[in-house]
Order: C-alpha cells, then structure tokens, then sequence
C-alpha cells in the first residue's frame, strides 16, 4: 500500500518534473526566438553577442537577472509585493498538468496504469484550465496595487478589466468545440480529432470552428498581455505598467509567467482545435515504416509544431501592429468578439443537433 | 483520509471567512476570501462534484473577487474603521444564530446521521458515469424551469445595471443564456 503510494508519487513526480523542464525550455528558446523574429522582420539581426549566433543570450539574460538587486520600494506592501509574482507564475504552470502532449497510451508498472504523456487526465481539464488562468489576474492586479506606484496601479486595473474581458471571449469560443467533442477532457477532445486534417475541429465537417479559433486567438493575445493589447504595461504611457517597480529576480518571475501562458494558451488552441498530436494524416508514419513503438516521437513532433506556429504568430503580430487604445480595446471584446462568439455557439449548438437528426 | 481533508477544509473555511470581516485592511479581506473560496472549490473535490469545484473557482474567485479588487483599489480604501466599532450589532446578530446552531448540532444528532447516510448514496450513484454529464441532465431536465427563472432574474439584474450606469441604452446584448453568469457582475 504505502509501495504503491510511494511509486505512483514518483511517477506523478518524474512527469511533473519533466514538464516544467520543457516548459522551461521552451520559454528560454522563446526569449531568443522573439528577438531574432523581430530583429529579421524588422531587418536587423537581433542578438549577436553572446555565443555563436546570439544562442546564448537566453541564459545570460537570466544570468543577469539573478545577480540583479532586488528592490522592494519605499511604502510598498512587503508582503503582497512578494506574494504577487508567485501568484501569477503558479496558475500558469498549474495549468499544463492536463495537456496531452502525446498518444494516448497506457502503461502498467506493478499494477499501477500510467499514462505517459499526460500528467493527469480529469474529466474537466479545459475547465481547469481556465479556472487557474482567471487567477492569473491576481498577481498582475496585487503587484500593480503592493508597488505604491500609480503607474503600476493603473497599469493592474487596465490588465484586471481587459484579463475579465477577454477570458469571457476565451471561454465562449470553446464552447463550440466542447459541443463537438462532447467532453471536458483534453484527452478525449484531441481523440475525437483523429484521421486526415479535416477532422481537426477548425475544420470539422458539421460546424467547423474557424471562427471560434479565430476568437480564442485574437482573445489569448489580449489574455496574455501581448501587443497589440498591451495596454497594461504601454511603455510610452506607464513606463512598464504593473512591473514597473519590480526587478531582479521577481521581474524574471513575471517574465516567466508571461511566457508560459503563451506556450499554455498555443498548446490548448492545438489540442482544441488543430488535431493536437495527431499529423495531419491518419495514422503515423512511423507505424508504416514498423516503428510503431517510437511512433510517440513523430507525434509529439506535430504537437510541439502547432504549437510553435502559433507561437510564432505571437511574434508576427507584435512585429506587424500598433498597440490599440484601451476604448477601442474594450469596445473591440465586448463588441465584435462576443457577438462572433455566441453567434458561433448557436450555429454550432443547431448544426449538432441536425446532424444528430440525420444520422 | 476524507475525514482529514474535510477537517481541514472546514477550519479553513471558517478561519478565512472570520479573517474576511476582521481584517481592517480591504485588500487583505479579499485575499482572505479568494483562500475560502479556493478551500470551498476543495470541499466540492472531496464530494466528487470536479465541474462545482471548477465553476466556483472561474466565477467567483476569477471574476467577482477581481472586481471587489478592482473597486477596492479604484475607490483606495486603505483602512476603514468605520465599521469595526459594531461590535454590539455583531453580538446581538452572532449570539443567537451561534446557540440556534448549537442547539441543532446537539439536538438533531440522531437525524444528522441518517441524513448524510441519504446526502451519500446519490452522489456515490452520480459520479459513477460523469459528473458534468449529470449536472447538465438534471438542469435541463428536473430543474429546467428554475434555470430559465435563474437566467431571466440574471438578465434583468444586467439590464438594470446597463439603465443604472448608463443614461441612454445603447444596442442590448443578445440574450443567450450564456453571457448571463458573467454579464450579471
């Protein structure tokens, strides 16, 4: 009993650790991949200096930001000013846990069933995800409050209403695929997308999402604070919004946070809605070859892909448009985003139902 | 082991909710209730209701609590003693609920155990299939008029904030009984 325990402890451990690892890897490589993609899309080179080609500058960013002082302002609360940046890196993190980043394959090791390319599959996951990524809210609205400073003060407000605003759009646009799929689970909604790419719910045959993912992605850009919405930390108006105090280590922290729930948000618009791991043919090719066992790597491979395209997009969209102004912000989500939203649901909703009928 | 959880839940949730109303500075009050409402989400996990849990942590804790904030900190409440002299209100509010709760507790113990002997079995019978598939049959099934009641009193609570904040009323939502849970904020 306390065996079991201890191995299935260990298991959830290993898994747990292994994902943080990419997770982290994948926001380092995304620091350096931001500014190259900026720098050739803006004709110039990006960071040259450190380690042939600039590959090193990542981790001479974080070098420095480690051995950077860390400075607590005069009249600040201590304790939320710590608290704050802690608060908005956990529910980020928290949130890869139902991500299926491959096959849905089932181990046995002493009895105990383990899947491996999901840390835990709970019949809730799109939902639990974005509980915890409503409370990211927190740390941004709380550290713009603790730094005593009124940029940073308005600069939380602004990224409060616009995280509410948006994450209603985010929500509505899924809504779509959860009818589709019928599920919650992200496990069984990537499952239902099997075979050639026109079973991917973008394109699915009775009501394709195209419009929905359009929605989620516009709406995660706005979520994340990335431009062109990023009013929240507008440097020509509140010289860095809500961090504007911070530095050093915690600064690294939000940084973190920021960069992560851009790789959360781009692995959950591909596994809800562009076919997760699964390539864009049936099957795998691997399995043709008679690899079957290392199909797990060409499937992965199609994820990570997806999700580094949209992230890509990301980039594009910061190198290509202007911030927007925070009326135009609000009237844009509450105004063109949600109308879309619903409007899909119902077309959705009715679709289903007359497929239902026919067959 | 569910006795140990439910035991902390439940300290938990009563140390936050008295932490609520104590505490004089605002900011501390709402943090103090998100740790409630984040031991309230627990609560729901221990009785295997996951989609309560979820719902209750998206609604209250990541909309309403963030415009308690909001308000708080537009408003810049930085310590309000005008209510912390109402001891006397408090008391004679607390002291009866507090015997009535006793006398409840002492009194009805020989009900209380075929009670929560009832309270088990249709849970343990609901999270058999899914408990999302469960909740949304029985909403739109046994309790679908009280629903549709809960969303037209939600539209109007919008429309009434729409009229309040709001001298000439723009184009109105359209009404989907999806905007209400957040609309009605």
């Amino acid at each position: 009993m306390v065996t079991e325990f201890g191995l299935r402890l260990a298991i959830s451990l290993t898994q747990i650790g292994a994902v943080m690892c990419i997770v982290v890897i994948t926001v380092l490589i995304l620091t350096l991949a931001e500014r190259k993609v900026l720098g050739w899309m803006q004709d110039r080179m990006g960071p040259m200096e450190v380690g042939p080609y600039g590959i090193l500058q990542p981790f001479a960013d974080a070098i420095k930001l480690f051995f950077k002082e860390d400075i607590v302002p005069a009249g600040a609360n201590k304790f939320i000013f710590t608290m704050a940046p802690i608060l908005c890196l956990i529910p980020t993190f928290i949130g890869f846990a139902v991500i299926p980043w491959g096959p849905n394959w089932t181990f046995e090791i002493n009895g105990i069933s383990v899947k491996p390319f999901v840390i835990s599959d709970i019949n809730i996951g799109i939902l639990y995800i974005l509980a915890f990524a409503s409370l990211a809210a927190y740390g941004i609205i709380l550290g713009g409050w603790a730094s005593n400073s009124k940029y940073s003060l308005l600069g939380g407000l602004r990224s409060a209403a616009q995280v509410i605003s948006y994450e209603l759009n985010v929500g509505l646009a899924i809504v779509g695929v959860l009818i589709l799929a019928g599920s919650l689970s992200l496990v069984k909604i990537t499952d239902a997308q099997a075979g050639w790419f026109w079973n991917w719910y973008i394109f699915a045959l009775p009501a394709p999402q195209i419009f929905a993912f359009v929605v989620y992605v516009i709406s995660v850009v706005a979520e994340t604070n990335r431009v062109p919405f990023d009013l929240p930390e507008a440097e020509s108006e509140l010289v860095a919004g809500f961090f504007t105090e911070y530095s050093g280590l915690r600064f690294a922290f939000f940084f973190l946070a920021e960069y992560a729930n851009m790789v959360l948000v781009s692995c959950v618009a591909s596994a809800l809605f562009l076919g997760g791991w699964h390539g864009p043919y049936p099957g795998t090719l691997m399995e043709l070859v008679g690899l079957s066992s290392w199909s797990w790597i060409e499937s992965t491979m199609w994820f990570a892909v997806k999700t580094y395209s949209l992230l890509f997009l990301f980039f594009w969209l910061r190198a290509t448009l202007p911030r927007l102004r925070y009326d135009q912000l609000m009237r844009f989500g509450w105004k063109v985003m949600l109308p879309i939203a619903l409007a899909n649901i119902v077309v959705t909703a009715i679709a289903v139902y007359i497929y239902q009928q026919i067959n | 082991m569910s006795h140990l959880f439910f035991g902390y839940f439940a300290v938990m949730i009563v140390a936050t909710s008295i932490l609520v109303v104590a505490l004089k500075n605002p900011v501390y009050s709402a943090l103090s209730l998100l740790v409630m409402f984040f031991h309230v989400a627990g609560l729901f996990v221990t009785l295997h209701a996951e989609f309560l849990a979820a719902v209750q942590i998206i609604v209250y804790a990541g909309a309403i609590l963030v415009l308690y904030l909001f308000v708080v900190m537009i408003l810049n409440v930085k310590q309000d003693d005008r209510y912390h002299s109402q001891w006397r209100i408090a008391g004679f509010v607390c002291v009866p609920l507090l015997i009535e709760a006793m006398v409840l507790l002492s009194g009805g113990a020989g009900s209380r155990a075929t009670g929560t002997r009832a309270a088990h079995a249709p849970s343990a019978e609901a999270i058999a299939p899914d408990n999302t598939l469960a909740i949304g049959q029985t909403l739109f099934s046994t309790y679908l008029f009280p629903f549709e009641v809960a969303s037209l009193v939600l539209l109007v609570a919008m429309i009434g904030a729409i009229v309040l904040a709001k001298r000439e009323i723009g184009e109105p939502d359209s009404a989907s009984p999806m905007v209400h849970p957040k609309g009605a904020e």
